[in-house]
């Protein structure tokens, strides 16, 4: 995918974020070179503490880099922005509002018209199909509904760029499998620019068109990994001689660098 | 809404609700059964403890004469305006030092410091400040409560979930909007547990306020009755005392059922 015509959407130039103020500087990323394309699907692994949540981050408007730059539609990231969605790991969701005011939070805060509030909320309620818990507390959802409130409050904001850090980590399999084929299904719909970290590689060959390979700390890009199976995907790509060639490259550099973290 | 949906309850569910009733009379019984048996005259301590039957003719009696009423109305009209202005003051004292900084590097010594003291120590300062009215009373109700409740309201205020306030802010929340819409709304428990201790705080230095000297009170009425030895009124007045306590945690308790029907319980 990379180096055809696309247009970039993210230019990211020797990154580096150096956190200072504990006893040792920890260098957590140190010079990240990485262009995002135009609706495309990444996904990035690498070993824990490599600084995947720091470039997420730094993308989201949540944290600035130390050096480099980083541009998003040519424009300098200033601060969040609803246009960068994010989908965190512990799901997020303000447990004193109801699902549907959960995600009519983002859209008020924009100061939409009360109804086109209520249409674009019960849109993506429906997308994630939880109209009937639209006026339940998350307190009575399970793991895998939350993860969906998230997401759906995430996309009802319209981002162009997605960020979702570990989003199914929390999950078991069966729902994690199920929200995957959701999300390749909505994302196959309604294409945006989506940046997906996940330590489960078999999880990022089903949903990117490139893996990213970080390297154990101080993170840096080992490898990117174009995966070239056509979508639409399913649960059953999985089972392809393609998938597990693609899965078992990828795990064996992941693996590799868990190991000289180690060291 | 849906948890607070009312529908039919499970037959385990009336099962327990049965339980409850029947263990809380137990309760009840085993207590009046030890105080019957503490205060059987033939026992020393009978000397202290005035009978059951006892204690409820020195209820009637002072509730003839109204006296009764104005001793507990004098008690918890303290106790609301005390606890209440510190309330007021608290809620706001707590986000501010949650908020800004410097606001908090100043006040924090501050409360460190006041807190290790026993807000009955300031009795003789307000006495002389304000003399033996009712302000003084109220302004000692002020200092304990308001210190109690600074302290769990601010806990709360700086534990709100970070990552909810990052959420917050990709959703598009200025600041204004965060402090609103979410550390508000988080921090809503911590100011019920801020309330819960904070009015059993003001309950307990008043009483303790009011037995050393005034001329209304639950406090001045038992030690009035202690001076005269008589040990029924003594005990009746310990008793209200108990009784205001369960009403107004019983206050609280509502309030916080509605007002965090929200939150993640455990299941006992
Ligand atoms: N706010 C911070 N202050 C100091 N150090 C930090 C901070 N945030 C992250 N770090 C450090 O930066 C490094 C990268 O952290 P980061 O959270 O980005 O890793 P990660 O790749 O997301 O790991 P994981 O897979 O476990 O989530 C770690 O060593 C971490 O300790
Ligand atoms: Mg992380």
């Amino acid at each position: 995918m990379a180096g055809n015509s696309r247009d970039v959407k993210v230019d990211i130039k020797g990154v580096r974020r150096i956190f200072t103020g504990g006893e040792i500087d920890v260098v957590a990323l140190n010079g990240i070179d990485l262009q995002l394309y135009d609706n495309e699907f990444v996904c990035v692994v690498g070993p824990s503490g490599c600084g995947k949540s720091t470039l997420l981050n730094i993308l989201a408007g949540l944290d600035k880099q130390t050096d480099g730059e980083i541009t998003v539609d040519g424009g300098r990231i200033d601060g969040p922005s609803p246009d960068r969605g994010v989908v965190f790991q512990q799901y997020a969701l303000f447990p004193w509002l109801t699902v549907r005011k959960n995600v009519e939070f983002g859209l008020r805060n924009q100061g939409l018209p009360e109804r086109q509030v209520r249409e674009t909320a019960d849109k993506y309620i429906n997308m994630v199909q939880l109209q009937d818990f639209a006026n339940s507390y998350p307190k009575v959802l399970s793991g895998g509904m939350k993860q969906r409130v998230a997401i759906a409050r995430a996309y009802a904001m319209n981002p162009s760029l997605l960020l979702l850090d570990e989003p199914f980590g929390a999950l078991d399999a069966q729902t994690r499998a199920q929200l995957q084929a959701d999300l390749l299904q909505t994302w196959e719909a309604e294409e945006k620019t989506c940046f997906f970290i996940t330590h489960d590689v078999e999880e990022a060959v089903l949903l990117a068109q490139r893996v990213v390979i970080m390297s154990a700390r101080p993170g840096r890009i080992k490898r990117i990994v174009d995966i070239d199976i056509p979508h639409p995907r399913t649960q059953e790509t999985r089972l392809s001689q393609e998938f597990s060639v693609l899965k078992n490259t990828i795990w064996a550099e992941v693996y590799h660098e868990y190991l000289t973290q180690r060291k | 809404m849906v948890s607070m949906r009312k529908r039919p309850l499970t037959p385990k569910e009336k099962h327990d609700r049965k339980m409850t009733i029947v263990y809380t009379a137990i309760s009840v019984i085993l207590a009046l059964a030890v105080w019957l048996t503490v205060s059987y005259p033939g026992f020393k301590s009978g000397r202290v403890f005035a009978p059951p039957q006892k204690v409820l003719t020195a209820f009637e009696e002072q509730a003839k004469t109204s006296l009764i009423w104005v001793h507990i109305g004098a008690s918890v009209y303290r106790v609301l305006v005390g606890f209440g202005l510190a309330f007021v003051v608290a809620v706001p004292t707590s986000f501010l030092m949650g908020w800004y900084k410097p606001f908090r590097e100043i006040v924090q010594p501050w409360l460190r410091f006041i807190r290790c003291i026993p807000p009955l120590a300031f009795i003789p300062l307000v006495i002389v400040g304000a003399g033996v009215g009712e302000s003084a009373k109220i302004i000692v109700i002020f200092i304990a409560a308001f210190l109690v409740m600074v302290i769990s309201i601010y806990g709360g205020v700086v534990n709100v979930d970070n990552t909810l306030i990052k959420a917050a802010r990709v959703l598009g929340a200025n600041d204004r909007t965060i402090f609103l819409k979410v550390i508000i709304p988080a921090s809503i428990p911590y100011i019920i547990i801020g309330a819960r201790l904070g009015l059993s705080s003001s309950l307990t230095t008043l009483i303790a306020a009011e037995l050393t000297g005034a001329q209304r009170g639950l406090g001045q009425m038992i030690q009035e009755a202690a001076n005269y030895f008589k040990m029924d009124v003594v005990l009746m007045g310990i008793i209200i005392i108990g009784v205001v306590g369960l009403l107004f945690e019983k206050i609280v308790s509502i309030a916080e059922r509605r007002l965090t029907a929200w939150q993640e319980t455990r299941e006992m």
